[in-house]
């Protein structure tokens, strides 16, 4: 802290000493004032980004191959990277452990009454799943895994998922694009406007709305909530 | 103590229901007796400790922190609910707040990867992809940036997302409680796209987190220039670690998940980036096994806290029901209360700014008489939108949408004031 004082300290000295000798009169002060202010919305704060810092923190992948790096893996060296950094979590097979997340099975499920939603059964682009691995895991560890590990990890994953069926397929740059996924062509852009319109056009009800209602449903039966008598401890 | 004597002095008061469903006259066990009968309050005729002797100086709390008598009033979470602590969500205490603005303090907190703790002056936001001039800001350039202060309401599109199937959690704390109200300090987004200058071809951006999940959403661009902010501060000081700090993204009106904490880098686009937060989650799946996506904004919602499970009534006769009422598409132009499980409503009355985009405050000071009560509560916003009940949600919805449920709470008040979260047919 005083050492940042002192640091301002020197510097303002420093800066008067240089000032000194090209300081500006003050009517020149405030000619340079007015001009920056009615030039255009510049503020000229900021300065450029380097390659370099662009290139360490734009690692995002998009469904039509933008950012995609250069690289390949195998489904093969996928399960062994899987079962060494995933598996505590995602299990052998992805099939979770404990309530951390499935990642394969589910096909077919999504009308049912409880759909397992899975990278198989759910997910619309394979993109995802790379930007995913590649910025945010394992878990604790993330931004570990290079180029080609991510490949491999994402070709098992389609193993398990059954999307590809060889275990010696290897993902690269070049057929990434290819992999369709089961659920792409399910999902649709929010229409709440119109498929929900009923929710505008109603005049509400204030009398006599409606029958005599019943009790169809108990939170305290599922008995789920934590106790609320008391807080956790807090010091 | 001092809550019941206020009990006895208020039941003086008349018994008429506000909303005409109590029986008038009902007598009341808890009538006070006649003034004049009880024996003298010692808090008032005996000298307390607080009345004689010193208490602490000033800087003994240099940063001060509620009373000792508050220290239940604390965010909650339900452990079931995640696999692991950090990446998880808990719930601000609604039934213990009141008027608009949430405490820094209890805003529920939602991480994916944990709390990044950042050293100001160790933080950098980049902008880059299809900009003229890529560029890093450090926080003394955001600071020296012309800045607003606007006051938002942050609810994640998860509230009430245990509650498809029926009842579940028995609190407004849990079921309602992943929402948030504060004053934010910040630049317009536009103002920092400015200087980076925008290529004519950007339709999205992409915003993306410096914790350990590297959290990351795309945001279309006519909302990014129309009122998002980028905030430095909430409430007056600096953002709370577990809300971003040093510096977040405020996305008016539309999901929490949006609202990107730790922000470090935004991406210009031509396409949206079909992260996971916006594929895998927070996408709606429907009954027909489609599932609707980009459902940014949140309907229009409310939920009376008081009385709710958590706040059972104590006492017979004068009470004040109160609530929290918002739309992410407007302001708040009524709210309706029913104490008969939605046959009659009455119109409440919202107390203090009723603000675009933000908790509106409403009351219903109601006269209980002891009977079996059912509460709900109706939000109408701005644009004329009618917080439908959950039976009209699942009708268009099915039950397996997890995100944006809007629908109409019920609590049911027992004879004793007991209160309970339930489902009514």
């Amino acid at each position: 802290m005083s050492k940042l004082v002192e640091r301002f300290a020197l510097l303002a000295l420093v800066g008067a000493l240089v000032l000194s000798s090209v300081v500006p009169s003050p009517a020149q002060q405030v000619a340079a004032r007015h001009a920056a202010s009615s030039a255009s919305a510049k503020l000229g704060l900021g300065r450029p980004a380097l390659p370099e810092e662009i290139k360490a923190w734009d690692t995002d992948v998009r469904p039509d191959g933008h950012g995609l790096p250069p690289g390949k893996g195998t489904v093969k060296q996928g399960d062994e990277l899987f079962q060494a950094q995933c598996a505590v979590c995602h299990g052998e097979f992805g099939q979770g452990v404990g309530r951390w997340p499935v990642l394969a099975g589910g096909l077919g499920t999504l009308k049912a009454d409880r759909p397992d939603k899975t990278i198989g059964s759910f997910w619309p682009e394979l993109s995802t799943v790379f930007d995913y691995i590649k910025r945010a895991m394992p878990y604790g560890n993330a931004q570990s895994l290079s180029n080609d590990d991510v490949y491999a990890l994402t070709a098992y994953l389609l193993s398990m998922n059954d999307i590809v069926k060889d275990e010696n397929f290897e993902l690269n740059e070049k057929n990434f694009r290819s992999i369709r996924m089961p659920n792409a062509s399910a999902f649709f852009g929010d229409d709440r406007e119109t498929s929900e319109r009923r929710f505008w056009e109603k005049e509400p009800c204030m009398k006599n709305c409606r029958g005599a209602p019943k009790v169809v449903g108990r939170a305290i039966t599922v008995d789920v909530t934590p106790d609320s008598k008391s807080g956790p401890k807090v010091d | 103590m001092s809550g019941r004597s206020s009990v006895e002095f208020l039941s003086r008061r008349k018994f008429l229901g506000a909303a005409g469903v109590v029986g008038a006259g009902t007598a009341l066990a808890a009538m006070p007796a006649v003034a004049g009968s009880e024996k003298p309050d010692p808090l008032i005729t005996e000298v307390q400790d607080w009345q004689r002797y010193l208490g602490e100086g000033v800087d003994k709390r240099p940063y001060g922190t509620p009373s000792k008598f508050e220290k239940h009033i604390v965010r909650r979470d339900v452990a079931w609910l995640t696999a692991s602590p950090e990446s998880s969500v808990n719930f601000t205490p609604l039934h213990e707040l009141d008027g608009i603005i949430t405490p820094s303090g209890l805003c529920f907190e939602r991480h994916h990867g944990g709390i990044a703790e950042i050293d100001p002056a160790n933080h950098r936001l980049m902008i880059n992809g299809l900009v003229d001039r890529p560029l890093v800001f450090t926080m003394d350039d955001i600071k020296r940036m012309p800045r607003v202060n606007k006051l938002y309401f942050l609810e994640c599109a998860a509230n009430s997302g245990m509650e498809w199937r029926g009842a579940q959690l028995n609190g407004c704390q849990f079921t309602h409680g992943m929402i948030h109200n504060v004053m934010y300090t910040g630049v317009p987004l536009k103002v920092l796209l400015d200087e980076a200058g925008l290529k004519p071809n950007v339709k999205w951006l992409m915003l993306e987190g410096a914790d350990s999940a590297g959290m990351n959403r795309s945001l279309p661009i006519e909302k990014a220039l129309n009122d998002v902010l980028i905030a430095f501060a909430m409430n007056g000081e600096a953002l709370r670690p577990e809300q971003g700090y040093p510096l977040r993204a405020v996305i008016p009106g539309w999901e929490g998940n949006l609202w990107v904490k730790w922000l470090r880098r935004i991406e210009a686009g031509d396409q949206p980036w079909q992260t996971r937060e916006e594929t895998s989650k927070y996408t709606d799946l429907l009954a027909d096994g489609r599932s609707r996506k980009y459902t940014f904004i949140m309907d229009a919602k409310s939920v009376v806290t008081n009385p709710s499970p958590q706040a059972p009534l104590k006492h017979k006769g004068r009470n004040v029901l109160s609530g929290l009422a918002w739309s992410g598409r407007g302001s708040i132009r009524r709210v309706d209360v029913s104490l008969d499980g939605g046959r009659n409503w009455q119109t409440a009355r919202l107390d203090g700014p009723v603000l675009d985009k933000s908790l509106a405050r409403f009351y219903v000071d109601f006269d209980w008489n002891g009977e079996e009560l059912m509460i709900q509560s109706r939000a109408i916003d701005s644009t004329g939108y009618v917080q439908p009940s959950k039976d009209e949600l699942r009708k268009v919805r099915g039950v397996n949408s997890i995100y944006h449920n809007n629908g109409i709470q019920t609590w049911l008040v027992r004879s004793g004031g007991e209160i309970e979260n339930v489902e009514i047919g």
